[in-house]
């Protein structure tokens, strides 16, 4: 079940954090550090939230994603006690039912809100940023408020958190303080005048509650986002989640009418099929309304801009390409066109339409990314079917390929299907991507990489 | 490859070609079973009624060896094995010493087809009555011999013994054309109290091949220099084929020969995957024109509502003295669904010397050798269908016409066995779906709560459109002297077929049941496992419980308010004690019961359906927690048998129920694999499902094949509205409409 | 001609190396038990062992076979000498039409042999590639469970020889 370890190692991290917070002072962390509680109240009853303010919330609810992270496949919806692997160690998400004793039953609005917006839960005690109240202070009071309507008028169910594993000094909450102290920008969101309104909601969404940065940006030593590059691509349980600013490694730049189709259907003919953890976005996004969406890609319009004239030329080339007859392109590596012509091309070139027919690779940002590892992840796991909905399904090889014969394979469609140069050390990406791949098979009922499908998670 | 070659597993009961010696066939009847059967004249019972001669049931060679003879086909549902208990039983033999041959028209019955959960009732109770006649003539005959009153002797493992002790084998008994008669109307059958054999759960004779690797379906055929074949089908129904160069195709590995005949176009090569290639090439090569013809697949309530329809009135009862307070109407409508089989169709075809015989897996050789006949005009004499098993069909799926494809390709290559296998995506697009249905309901409640009149109309293509000719056939269809396909036609009650179970099985004081026959059929259709039962079930018994709500009455009790049958009664009693229904329980939160009952066609066996459903109330996946069925198939030939049928029919009618639709845009099907047309997988799989029989000893055997369909339906569909508090109506109860509903 | 070792024997096979494994073994080697379903990897109907794990052998050539050990349904035991989970499934009478039964098995083989003591989870979890339309799953899953306990109290040698 965990979602796998992090790559930067421990020691490194410790030693970063420790020199840090030296950096800011102890004694102004704990002057920061210490927050009081708020009084319980007791849970009130569903019938007191009003329903369209209830309602709203699930939607907000499903554009922060919040299911994916406080639910445990199997288990109780938002339940908590799903394990969060980080650089630092392993935290276990909370359970946010309106259970009395273990859940937010005795929180009020207000406690709710300063959760939101300072990471502090109703004791007065820091909470992990892999909770990402980074993004969520600019959400609106508003929002909060139909937000915590929605939870409070969930199931309750009595699940008490887990024991966090982290180890000393990262188990001290007062470390959390020093690390706001250097990351956490409170304050709602400013709108920019300048731009529409649409504009304006998208930019609200994406960089709140949407918290698209959470995975897209990369993170610094201390775990934060880097400001200075933001949406420039990151990693997630052991996938990457590309870049989506201009950096973009898609070969047919994004547009908004693309970006708002993959959004919405979770697949886009020119892009391929979402998988991975944004599958899982993508699905709960589908009970989100239209003009949400609309905003959001307004928004994500003006981060990636407009192609160069190269990129726009080479994407043009690229969907020539697919569109005409393959290309017979001379590699090296025999074994990897071997295996590709026997065992992918007949679904992935058979030109059958999107989502059930194979995207061909010559699109597939995976071929043309900074490394194989999601490539390996596709390719080993396949595509799992959804329980009783249309749904693209691909056999997993990781039976029957080794991982030499997977590199070999990866090998050749990167050379084949990209004009970046190769990537190195494929085999032991394979062979990683198989490891974790493996734990986390043994660990939970469905594979983690399938496209993740919230509505499993009810099973017994 | 001189010689018609049977296929191994048959050569051990084709091997003794003494078997078939005085084997008479009557072919007069047998094609419909719809027929109505009442006869003023006492006729001999089941299928003896049409094929009388007793030899053509049961043969017992000179060297005791016994055969009874079915026209049925086994579909995986365990006849055989349930025929093979019957005949040991009357017989007095062990059940190993028998052996059971099924469907060919060169030796069986003509049965008609293996359809409606007809078998055991029809073809086991000629084989039962043949049996017990056949006994009794063995045992007159050594009466004759030991010039002792027959009363004197018993019979006991396959010999007749007299009180002195002296013995005859059946064998010895047995003369030339002793068995060569025709079968009384009533014959003395076994005591049930002395059953031996029947109603013991007997483990089913085909099950060790299939688990070990053994040839057990017609898939697995392997005939000496046997081809492979591959259909390439138009993209659409109507498609015409514009242009087709097959130079090249020709000329790629193993290819042996490209067969076009008009729109038919297929391809045979010496190995399975160099067919399948070249079927690729002469795929991409063929350009066709397409027609946009298919209706609106997310309208279909007021698509099949505005087909013109032949209407009729099939139950008219009145009672002016009762008449209702609260009057409640709904409709319900049920999409196009797939039989899926999960081995697509397959048949081998071998023509020599101007006899045709094919191996098929389809439901009936007789009316599937007429059709073939006809499509290749050629007296129907010099076909020959073998059944042999293929993958489960539930009905009328791609089987005859793998059948017909596998002749008309054999004709052109005289001498060789082909065989021909649909691809997933064929057998998808291709099969006759189970047709969509609408019903719209509205009944009344008196003052008491209890229903005062009920109206039921149901608009429906016909359930069968099984090969009467060629013309039901796609390559008859396809070829260039093109078969019309035959005008469909409604099937008679009481079996009906859009109609079945239209009639309600509860007494009510007024009601009014109209069946809205369309002949128009945009989608192939043919039938699919309890044909329009499957609709007309889920909309009365999810009507019965919305009705119960309004009167504030428990389901369970709601309708034994309004059932007088007994055994009905009983059926409904025991499944819900079976799964400890309490009146106006509540389930825990997010969880629902439901109850569904039906007695199939009103006329074979019972059943109720108890169920327990689990609704994630936030992404609104439905989850079948618990079953628990109670059936009544009257004497129960093989328990654990029925068990796995009816556990099947929970399991797969969940799956229609909960996820099935197929799809189309306006030209094609686009529901064509395990992708597009998801079903069941493990992680649905309930935990428990229960099933009880009542066993009722030297009653008539009722069809059970079917009968959960309908009832494991409303039984789910009221525990999604029981957990929600939501009804849906609209076929299949997808998580989305589930969500929808809940949020809504 | 390719060497492919099935059920402990080394057979020339003379296909192109593109060939799916299932054509191979249905075809050259004349093996029943991998069934065609879809051809496509999504029902499972024919599926087999490759080095101790389950394999779809529709969607994998034959070029991925060297030096690699099939095992199909066959090389666990017969009819005479039915290894566990046939025995089980005979036991258990799981199956109706029994088409997508072989490839059932094998699954259930390969997680077996990785993992012999099995929650109820744990084989739905590893069973859910395979399709069966008639709906034995019940059964199914019971001889599973009832294989893993037959492996469990066998004869030790017994299992070695049938069980690959
Ligand atoms: S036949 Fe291989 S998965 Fe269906
Ligand atoms: S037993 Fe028929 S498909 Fe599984």
């Amino acid at each position: 079940m965990p979602r796998t370890a992090g790559r930067m190692t421990r020691a490194r991290v410790f030693g970063s954090v420790l020199a840090a917070l030296a950096g800011v002072g102890v004694a102004a962390v704990f002057a920061i550090s210490w927050r009081p509680a708020i009084p319980a109240i007791d849970p009130p009853a569903p019938q007191t939230f009003d329903a369209t303010l209830m309602k709203r919330g699930r939607v907000l609810a499903a554009i922060g994603n919040c299911a994916s992270c406080h639910t445990v496949r199997g288990a109780p919806d938002y339940a908590g006690g799903l394990p969060v692997a980080t650089p630092f160690g392993t935290i276990y998400s909370t359970n946010i039912t309106p259970d009395a004793e273990s859940g937010l039953g005795r929180w009020s609005e207000i406690a709710f809100r300063r959760a939101m917006r300072a990471g502090v839960d109703r004791a007065g005690q820091h909470l992990y940023p892999t909770f990402p109240y980074d993004h969520f202070t600019n959400v609106t009071d508003e929002d909060d408020r139909a937000l915590y309507a929605y939870l409070m008028t969930r199931q309750p169910v009595h699940a008490m958190a887990r024991e966090n594993q982290l180890s000393f000094p990262l188990d001290q909450r007062f470390v959390i303080a020093g690390w706001k102290l250097l990351f956490l920008r409170p304050g709602t969101y400013q709108p920019d005048t300048a731009r529409s309104e649409e504009w304006n909601r998208g930019a609200y969404l994406v960089e709140g509650l949407a918290h698209c940065g959470a995975c897209h940006t990369p993170r610094n030593a201390l775990g934060a986002e880097r400001a200075t590059a933001q949406f420039a691509g990151g990693d997630v349980d052991n996938w990457h989640a590309y870049a989506i600013n201009a950096q973009s490694p898609a070969p047919v730049p994004w547009t908004a009418d693309a970006l708002f189709g993959y959004l919405r259907e979770g697949w886009h003919p020119e892009h391929g099929v979402a998988r991975g953890p944004m599958a899982e976005v993508v699905r709960n996004l589908s009970s989100v309304p239209d003009t949400d969406i609309r905003a959001i890609v307004a928004y994500m319009a003006s981060v990636f801009g407009a192609p160069t004239p190269d990129r726009k030329r080479r994407g043009e080339e690229v969907l020539g390409q697919v569109n005409s007859t393959p290309a017979q392109v001379e590699s090296s590596d025999a074994a990897g066109a071997a295996i590709y012509a026997a065992a992918c091309a007949t679904c992935h070139e058979a030109k059958r339409p999107l989502p059930y027919g194979g995207v061909n690779l010559a699109l597939s940002t995976a071929m043309s990314g900074p490394d194989a590892r999601n490539a390996a992840n596709v390719v080993l796991a396949g595509l799992r079917a959804l329980e009783g909905e249309p749904s693209p399904i691909m056999p997993g090889f990781a039976s029957s390929m080794n991982d030499a014969q997977i590199a070999a394979l990866l090998n050749y469609l990167r050379s084949r299907f990209s004009n970046q140069p190769t990537w190195t050390g494929v085999e032991k990406i394979v062979e990683e991507a198989r490891r974790t791949q493996t734990v986390a098979l043994q660990n939970s009922r469905r594979p983690d990489h399938a496209p993740a499908d919230s509505s499993q998670r009810d099973k017994p | 490859m001189n010689g018609p070659v049977v296929l191994d597993r048959r050569r051990v009961l084709a091997g003794s070609g003494a078997l078939i010696v005085s084997f008479t066939l009557s072919d007069a009847f047998g094609q419909d079973q719809n027929a109505p059967s009442a006869t003023p004249a006492p006729k001999p019972p089941g299928s003896l009624a049409t094929t009388p001669f007793l030899d053509s049931w049961i043969r017992v060679d000179a060297d005791g060896g016994v055969t009874a003879f079915t026209g049925k086909a086994e579909l995986g549902q365990g006849f055989k094995t349930a025929f093979q208990q019957i005949a040991a039983e009357e017989l007095d033999i062990s059940f190993q010493s028998l052996k059971v041959v099924t469907a060919d028209t060169a030796r069986t019955a003509n049965e008609g087809f293996t359809a409606g959960s007809n078998s055991v009732h029809l073809s086991g109770t000629a084989i039962q009555n043949a049996a017990a006649q056949v006994r009794a003539l063995l045992v007159a005959e050594a009466a004759r011999r030991l010039d002792l009153p027959a009363e004197n002797l018993r019979t006991e493992n396959g010999a007749v013994i007299a009180p002195d002790g002296r013995r005859f084998g059946y064998g010895d008994l047995v003369a030339s054309d002793m068995l060569h008669v025709q079968a009384q109307p009533t014959s003395k059958l076994k005591d049930p109290a002395t059953f031996k054999v029947m109603g013991q759960p007997v483990a089913r004779v085909d099950i060790p091949a299939k688990v070990t690797g053994g040839a057990a379906y017609v898939q697995d055929m392997r005939l000496p220099g046997m081809v492979h074949a591959r259909v390439v089908r138009p993209p659409s129904y109507g498609a015409q084929l514009t242009e087709c160069d097959v130079s090249a195709v020709e000329k790629l590995p193993g290819v042996v020969k490209v067969v076009r005949d008009g729109n038919f176009l297929a391809v045979v090569a010496k190995k399975e995957f160099q067919t399948i290639k070249a079927m690729a090439a002469l795929s991409a090569a063929a350009k066709w024109k397409e027609m946009p013809r298919l209706p609106n697949q997310h309208d279909l309530g007021r698509v099949l509502t505005s087909l013109p329809s032949q209407d009729k009135t099939i139950l008219q009862q009145s009672d002016p003295s009762v008449t209702g307070q609260k009057t409640l109407d709904a409709s319900y409508t049920r999409p196009y669904q797939a039989h899926g089989s999960i081995g697509p169709s397959c048949a081998v075809a071998q023509s020599i010397d101007g006899v045709m015989t094919v191996w098929t897996h389809t439901q009936g050789v007789y009316p599937d050798r007429q059709a073939i006949a006809e499509m290749l005009g050629m007296p129907p004499a010099n076909v020959r269908c073998i059944h042999v098993e293929g993958s489960g069909c539930y009905g009328h799926n791609g089987a005859d016409d793998a059948a017909a494809d596998a002749a008309l390709i054999a004709r052109e290559l005289p001498g060789v066995p082909i065989r021909v296998q649909w691809m997933r995506e064929q057998e998808h697009a291709w099969e006759p779906f189970g047709p969509a249905m609408v019903t719209r309901l509205k009944a009344s409640l008196d003052g008491n709560g209890a229903i005062a009149d009920w109206n039921f109309e149901v608009w429906s293509n016909t359930h069968s459109m099984r090969p009467g000719g060629a013309g039901a056939m796609l390559a008859a269809q396809h070829m260039s002297k093109a078969f019309a396909a035959p005008a469909p036609k409604p099937l008679p009650l009481p079996e009906g077929g859009g109609d079945r179970n239209a009639i309600p099985i509860y007494k009510f004081p007024n009601a009014h049941v109209v069946h809205h026959f369309i002949p128009a059929m945009p989608v192939r259709i043919s039938a699919l496992r309890s044909l329009g039962a499957y609709h007309n079930v889920f909309s009365t018994e999810s009507f019965m419980d919305e009705l119960a709500k309004v009167a504030g009455a428990d389901p369970v009790e709601f309708r034994l308010r309004h059932l007088d049958d007994p055994r009905g009664r009983e059926v409904i009693q025991k499944a819900a004690q079976g799964f400890g229904w309490q009146k106006g329980q509540k389930a825990p939160r997010n969880r629902g019961y439901g109850f569904g009952f039906a007695r199939y066609k009103n006329l074979a066996a019972y059943c109720a359906v108890a169920s327990e459903v689990e609704v994630n109330g936030e992404t609104g996946q439905p989850r079948l927690v618990r079953a628990v069925a109670a059936v009544d198939s009257g004497q129960v030939v093989n328990p654990d048998g029925l068990i796995n049928q009816i556990e099947g029919a929970i399991l797969q009618s969940m799956s229609w129920t909960l996820y099935e639709a197929v799809t189309f845009d306006d030209t094609r099907i686009t529901s064509i694999d395990w992708q597009t047309y998801p079903i069941l997988r493990f992680n649905s799989v309930p935990d428990i499902i229960d099933v009880h029989i009542l066993n009722r000893p030297g009653q008539p055997f009722l069809g059970s094949g079917e009968t959960g369909q309908g009832p494991a339906a409303a039984s789910i569909a009221n525990a999604i509205a029981n957990a929600t508090g939501k009804r849906l109506r609209d076929l299949p109860l997808t998580r989305k409409k589930i969500k929808d509903a809940i949020d809504a | 001609m390719m060497t492919l070792k099935v059920n402990g024997r080394d057979h020339q096979i003379d296909a192109d190396p593109d060939t799916p494994l299932l054509y191979v073994l249905r075809d050259d080697l004349e093996l029943n038990a991998a069934k065609f379903g879809c051809g496509l990897g999504q029902c499972g109907a024919c599926a087999v062992i490759v080095d101790g794990k389950a394999v779809l052998s529709c969607v994998t050539p034959l070029l991925l076979f060297q030096d690699k050990e099939v095992t199909t349904l066959e090389g666990l035991g017969s009819i005479e000498t039915p290894a566990p989970i046939q025995r089980a499934f005979m036991e258990e009478q799981a199956a109706q039409c029994g088409y997508c039964i072989a490839g059932m098995m094998m699954q259930a083989q390969a997680l077996l042999q990785r993992n012999p003591k099995p929650t109820d989870e744990e084989i739905r979890a590893a069973m859910e590639p395979n399709l069966c339309r008639c709906g034995t799953h019940m059964r199914i899953l019971r001889a599973v469970h009832r294989a893993a306990h037959l492996m469990q109290t066998a004869d030790a040698s017994t299992v070695q020889r049938s069980g690959r």
